[in-house]
């Protein structure tokens, strides 16, 4: 598959060179991997326990629709990355989202071990490594004082862009509970990223689990629209104006109808929630933006242009690769024929707005 | 600024309208006690009847108006609450909106009963009610054979009870099933549906054996009436790639009360997904979408209001206006009245479709 | 039961009929009137009437049926204030709020309007008033009457 940036390069206005991916992954880290950034503690812990291989459940890294089937890794990850995306591609930057299965522990101080390390690694073994690079910071949402307390001491290095949590969480993310963690993130201007995955607290639907991978993936936009409703009634945006969530391969285009129903709703359910202030399809086309891989859009270039009309605003959109998975299509997933305002935003400038941290 | 007055003009209609989601109700708590035998009348006295919800008798998400979410001006004159009064519920639905045929659904405890017993005696008794108090006097209103769907067995008895009634259109089920509504569970009554052409209604509920959300319950309504719709979205993706239309190609899906929005992305999506993804579910043989246009259809309440109302015409091209079928859910808050609730221009053709004839061809009406 | 009584019509000027008695609606109620073949939903706030058509614009219900409330606001989740007492309607359906006193929905985006059925979101438009907005008359009190102009 050519990844070469053909398809923008014929239309000569725009150049694709600089973009900024929002969506990359490294291979998960491996307790070797992590075992460098553990105290004598915590490597007993994960040694003698076989803690190992946290991988989820509903984002299987291994499994056929995770790896391009021409991309298996040997050798360094970071080499083939550079080879394969980062030069090709000409990127400005990277945004690596390691989706582990940290946040799925139950041990809170467990969690919390490892999400500090699995930080430290992503650092030595990627940031420092590669100026492009750019990563999203784990923080155990399970323990709320410990998830604060890795926000503050990662402030400084503003390669970290934005916290990670998924699509599937314990609570739903407005809760009260998570407040604190906001309010770090909003103080150093981390945003929040939300990666399609579940740490399966709770079934993936009504009628509990689905059979299978497919069904998983699919339902996954119905757990995003239920997390942005909920940092919306519980009132996360009304207490931080600059916060916003990154909806991280989701699909996008679940979105127009959650913003007509909510809006819908919300004019006569307004007196249960009177701090949303705004109707909920203007406060999710401030806070709210997704990454561009994958796209859930008809094959024909116009209607697809059509239902992406349907966000009424060209801000929301970030492009990202989603390397390595096998749906990697580089900048083959934009639609023909967006107008070259468009793309300069879904390529640049609206991740340079919705990151404050980015770009140094 | 001007104002603008967003409603479509009230169209001269030269059909009547078929409203697809009608909530009839018990004139009194203890009224469906009668259409009950007496070992479970006295079951429920000393018992009550249990189902998820962790109250008994008040809602999760309490709604925003009394009576459990109704309008404020469905309450009969003559006493009980909306909809329990056959006369009223003629004149302020049937003739004020000029509705030709109603379909019952009634929100009926009995398929989410946990005694699964119970909930078997329960739905018959709901069935017997119905006919008794709504379709039997009142030829405008056709009933849904409500069945305790985790219990299959015992749901097709009563789907055999029913069939030869021809006041009976469709299956009722709700769509927070106690697995994905795909399983091979549900497969005898899909069968029994397929078998005598009924189509199976599937009307959103209030609670379910899970959280409302994958990521735990919410604590609001606000995010509750959505998420209602997330369990159709369920019903369809499970069905189809659990291979339930290779089953039963003539299997008919109604669902209910779950708006329509969504079912392009979902399409695009589930189609997207299958393509690298097929050899996961090898019963799923061809592109997900296609089985949901051949074996669904979809009610038009809570009607969808982009911002931009020309939004909504791409929508109706995506999904194609022979599957949508017009519902008011009265006696609800979130009504919908048939002379004001599209508004967008619809063609003559389209409104005719819409308003009546899919679902006088789906329910066999005449 | 309303009685019409109306003034020379000279050129433009408004018609005035007296609608009601001050007694028949008590503070805090309302009362569906007919005028010239309008529908029109008179209230009583605190001894000040006040009226707008009855027909809510979103889809038709009777706002004379609604229930009358006062403004709940929250600048921070679970801090809610209450103010205007009596000066809010919510349509007996959707529940949407309307100013008694202006006719204003609440909760309306600013709008546009571009062509028949066709409206826009105006970019970063601030919450106040919308296309919904419910017809406004004015009112006055003559003695013990309560008089409406059209």
């Amino acid at each position: 598959m050519n990844v070469m940036p053909t398809k923008l390069e014929a239309a000569g206005a725009i150049t694709a060179a600089g973009a900024i991916d929002c969506d990359i992954h490294t291979p998960l880290p491996r307790r070797t991997d992590l075992l460098p950034y553990l105290d004598e503690y915590w490597s007993e812990i994960v040694t003698s326990r076989e803690v190992d291989v946290l991988e989820l459940m509903t984002a299987p890294e291994r499994t056929r629709p995770y790896m391009r089937p021409d991309w298996k890794p040997d050798g360094d990850p970071l080499a083939a990355m550079q080879k394969n995306l980062l030069d090709p591609l000409q990127l400005r930057y990277g945004i690596l989202n390691v989706v582990t299965g940290a946040q799925a522990l139950y041990d809170p101080y467990l969690a919390a071990a490892i999400c500090r390390a699995t930080n430290d690694w992503i650092v030595e073994k990627w940031l420092d490594r590669d100026e492009r690079l750019r990563a999203s910071l784990l923080v155990p949402f399970q323990n709320v004082p410990a998830a604060v307390e890795e926000i503050e001491r990662r402030a400084g290095d503003k390669r970290f862009v934005q916290i990670l949590t998924l699509a599937g969480t314990e609570l739903p993310l407005g809760r009260m509970v998570y407040w604190p963690i906001y309010e770090a993130a909003a103080k150093h201007g981390f945003q929040i990223g939300m990666h399609t995955g579940s740490n399966l607290r709770n079934a993936p639907s009504h009628s509990g689990y689905h059979s299978y991978l497919i069904e998983d993936l699919i339902s996954m936009t119905q757990g995003f629209s239920t997390q942005v409703a909920s940092l919306i009634a519980e009132g996360v945006f009304t207490r931080h104006p600059s916060l916003k969530v990154v909806a991280i391969e989701s699909g996008v285009t679940w979105v127009p109808p959650l913003m007509w129903r909510m809006s819908k709703d919300w004019r006569g359910t307004r007196i249960e929630t009177p701090w949303v202030k705004d109707s909920p399809g203007d406060i999710i086309r401030r806070h709210v933006r997704m990454t561009s891989q994958p796209l859930d859009l008809p094959d024909d270039p116009a209607e697809a242009k059509a239902a992406l009309s349907h966000l009424l605003s060209d801000e929301m959109v970030l492009f990202s690769t989603d390397y390595p998975h096998w749906h990697f299509e580089g900048f083959e997933v934009l639609p023909d024929g967006l107008p070259d305002e468009m793309l300069e935003k879904i390529l640049r400038t609206n991740a340079y707005a919705t990151y404050p941290r980015l770009g140094g | 600024m001007e104002t603008v007055l967003e409603r479509s003009e009230k169209t001269e209609q030269k059909f009547g309208v078929v409203d697809c989601d009608v909530h009839p109700a018990f004139s009194s708590p203890t009224e469906i006690l009668n259409y009950l035998p007496e070992q479970w009348k006295a079951h429920i006295r000393d018992y009550a009847m249990r189902t998820p919800n962790p109250f008994l008798g008040a809602m999760i998400y309490p709604r925003m108006t009394p009576g459990g979410g109704m309008r404020r001006d469905s309450w009969p004159p003559a006493g009980g609450p909306p909809a329990s009064d056959l006369d009223f519920l003629r004149k302020q639905l049937l003739e004020e909106c000029g509705i030709d045929y109603g379909i019952l659904q009634p929100l009926a405890a009995g398929s989410t009963a946990l005694n699964q017993n119970l909930g078997a005696a329960m739905c018959a008794a709901i069935n017997d009610w119905q006919i008794d108090k709504f379709a039997g006097p009142e030829p405008r209103l056709k009933a849904s054979i409500c069945i305790p769907q985790d219990d299959p067995k015992e749901a097709v008895a009563e789907i055999d009870r029913r069939v030869t009634d021809r006041r009976f259109v469709q299956i009722a089920m709700p769509p927070r099933t106690m697995e994905p509504a795909g399983r091979k569970r549900y497969w005898q009554i899909y069968e029994a549906a397929e078998h005598y052409g009924l189509p199976i209604g599937l009307h959103t509920g209030a609670f379910g054996y899970r959280p409302n959300t994958s990521s735990g319950w919410t604590s609001f309504y606000l995010e509750e009436h959505f998420a209602a719709s997330n369990s159709l979205q369920t019903v369809m993706s499970s069905m189809i790639l659990e291979g339930v239309f290779e089953q039963f190609p003539k299997l008919k899906i109604v669902l209910v009360e779950g708006g329509f929005s969504w079912l392009p992305s979902l399409f695009w999506r589930m189609d997207r997904e299958w393509r690298r993804m097929k050899s996961e579910v090898p019963q799923c043989k061809r592109p997900p979408s296609e089985y949901a246009k051949a074996n669904f259809w979809y009610t038009t309440q809570p009607i969808e209001e982009p911002e931009n109302n020309r939004h909504l015409l791409d929508i109706l091209r995506w999904i194609g206006t022979d599957k949508l079928m017009f519902s008011t859910d009265y006696p609800h808050w979130d009504f919908d009245d048939p002379r004001y609730a599209f508004k967008v221009p619809l063609t003559p053709a389209e409104r005719q479709a819409i308003f009546h004839d899919n679902a006088v061809k789906l329910f066999g009406l005449k | 039961m309303s009685v019409l009584e109306k003034q020379a019509p000279r050129g433009r000027a408004p018609s005035k009929h007296v609608v009601a008695r001050t007694d028949e609606i008590a503070d805090g109620a309302a009362k569906l009137v007919h005028v010239e073949g309008r529908a029109i939903a008179v209230y009583n706030v605190k001894g000040e009437f006040f009226a707008i058509a009855n027909r809510c614009p979103h889809e038709g219900a009777d706002l004379c049926k609604g229930k009358i409330v006062a403004l709940f606001e929250a600048d921070a989740p679970g801090e809610v204030r209450i103010s205007r007492h009596g000066e809010l309607v919510r349509c007996p359906w959707h529940g949407w709020e309307f100013d008694i006193r202006t006719g204003k929905s609440w909760c309306d985006p600013a709008r546009t309007r571009v062509k028949s059925y066709d409206v826009e979101v105006q970019k970063g438009g601030a919450l106040v008033e919308g296309p919904y907005k419910a017809e406004v008359f004015k009112v006055s009190v003559d003695d013990s009457y309560v008089v409406l102009e059209l």
